[in-house]
């Protein structure tokens, strides 16, 4: 089968669900909503824990927050891009998809092209909101690459795990067992204050937690202060990676029951 | 009719609302689990909060247990609508409208299930609380008026989820009004006292948003003891807004009767 074949099943599905997210507010609003009630309610909310002794971001809290905010819509355009395709399932169209693709991995790709639009259009949304309420991004266009990089790496490991999970269950309800995980995972890093301030259980889950080194690789990037830089990045692939086989497993599953 | 037909019938269909409420795990576990996680989360994650100068308690999960009882009457709103938009679009609102059943009956009926779901989830809370060492300062009849408080916010919130169910009759809609209802909770006091927030046109939204000052009401409980104020402000949002949305929900439900 030739490239071009992957290419051409992959630009269709992706212009089909780029067109369908645009076209349906219902679909935009999640993924911006949450990812802003956050970044409003923290960075405005919150904005005297900088004042906490041990605080040492110099950045300032709003950047802070935007750290954690951008990681969070780049996962959610993923997550979300997993409702699209369990909805896909439910309607039928992904039995007759199934049926018309001449190579079915193209889906996929299709699939994350539309959680890469998702994800910078909400990214781009956040960022204006947060430029306007007075983030002050240090970091130069090197550093920018960087975290826009990250981010978009998240968001594919994300679109791929909620691939997997909505290929395997086929359906709406699915939708908490995409949401919750890439919740925990998110919530349990540093969140509202750095590592070396958190207590209790949090600090023994944001340790062990893959998120805890994206975080702060990404907020070092903001601040023009890279920090971890090898390991996050070392990190972000490798959940792709696990993703990437978790989707394949997810395409074989609806193979069979196509 | 009759005082006592009229307790007859709010007691079938408060019977029915209850037994439905606790015959769904789908629609208990998620109102118990997520506030309690949120606790878990934020006590853990904003613990170094409580060195601001003027903290008024030295454990944020004594500051936060607030949270998780607002939090909880938020899925109230939930659960309640979802039930009311399952009754009109599964007709059992046409058929009842066929019956002697009075208006008062049918909405006193169907928000007593969220008043059951609101009493284990205040108790739970509680219990948690009492357990991981966040004390009582009010003590034993203080930890009743939390009850108290706790079901009034319940059923303030349970009535705008029956509210937008009756005029949609949508269990969508009523989903879709989450949001909403999270966005009031996380634009209030929640995090920090009204006092610290540095923000000034977040503090100004604080002080405007009534959910501060239930959340001020059930905390002032919790974290200093007897403050009539707080309690005085606290019951006085959450008696508005319930007597509000009574209002409103009991006219969405006569118009919805008339309609069938």
């Amino acid at each position: 089968m030739s490239r071009g074949t992957f290419t051409s099943v992959a630009l269709a599905v992706g212009w089909r669900n780029v067109h369908n997210y645009f076209k349906n507010p219902a679909m935009i609003v999640p993924g911006v909503l949450f990812p802003l009630f956050f970044f409003t309610a923290f960075a405005g909310g919150l904005s005297r824990v900088d004042s906490v002794p041990g605080f040492d971001y110099a950045a300032g809290y709003t950047a802070f927050v935007y750290g954690f905010v951008l990681l969070q819509a780049s996962a959610f355009g993923g997550i979300f891009t997993g409702f699209s395709i369990a909805r896909d399932f439910e309607s039928g169209f992904s039995r007759r998809l199934m049926l018309a693709a001449p190579r079915r991995s193209g889906i996929i790709a299709g699939y994350w092209v539309a959680a890469v639009t998702r994800a910078m259009f909400n990214v781009l949304l956040i960022t204006v909101v947060a430029l306007i309420a007075g983030l002050d991004i240090a970091g130069g266009p090197v550093d920018l690459l960087g975290l826009y990089t990250l981010a978009l790496i998240v968001n594919a490991a994300a679109m791929l795990f909620g691939s997997g999970v909505a290929m395997r269950l086929r359906t709406m309800q699915a939708g908490p067992a995409m949401q919750v995980p890439a919740f925990l995972f998110l919530f349990l890093a540093p969140v509202w204050v750095p590592y070396e301030l958190l207590a209790g259980w949090v600090h023994t889950a944001a340790t062990v937690n893959p998120v805890t080194l994206v975080l702060e690789a990404g907020r070092g990037f903001i601040a023009a202060d890279p920090v971890k830089v090898l390991p996050a990045f070392a990190v972000a692939l490798g959940l792709a990676a696990v993703s990437v086989l978790w989707a394949r497993g997810g395409l074989r599953s609806a193979e069979r029951a196509a | 009719m009759s005082r006592s037909t009229l307790a007859l019938q709010v007691g079938m269909l408060a019977r029915r609302s209850v037994v439905r409420t606790m015959r769904q795990p789908a629609m208990i576990v998620p109102a118990l689990f997520f506030p309690l996680l949120l606790l878990s989360i934020n006590s853990s994650g904003l613990d170094s909060a409580t060195n601001l100068p003027g903290f008024p308690t030295d454990s944020y999960f004594q500051f936060a247990l607030a949270i998780a009882f607002v939090q909880g009457a938020l899925f109230s709103a939930g659960s309640a609508g979802t039930n009311v938009a399952a009754d009109v679009e599964t007709g059992f609102l046409n058929r009842l409208s066929l019956t002697p059943l009075r208006r008062v009956a049918l909405l006193l009926g169907q928000l007593a299930g969220i008043l059951a779901l609101g009493l284990i989830q205040a108790v739970t809370f509680l219990g948690v609380g009492v357990v991981f060492g966040a004390g009582i300062e009010a003590g034993v009849l203080g930890a009743l008026v939390i009850v108290s408080l706790s079901l009034l916010i319940s059923l303030a919130f349970g009535c705008i989820g029956a509210f937008v169910a009756l005029r949609t009759g949508s269990g969508e809609t009523v989903q879709g009004i989450f949001p909403l209802l999270f966005a009031a909770l996380f634009l209030s006091s929640m995090s920090l006292p009204r006092n610290l927030i540095e923000t000034d046109w977040f503090q100004t939204v604080a002080t405007w948003n009534p959910v501060s000052y239930m959340l001020e009401g059930i905390r002032s409980l919790v974290i200093t003891g007897w403050d009539g104020q707080a309690l005085a402000l606290g019951f006085a949002c959450a008696t508005a807004l319930a007597v509000l949305m009574l209002a409103a929900t009991s006219s969405a439900l006569r118009t919805r009767m008339m309609r069938t």
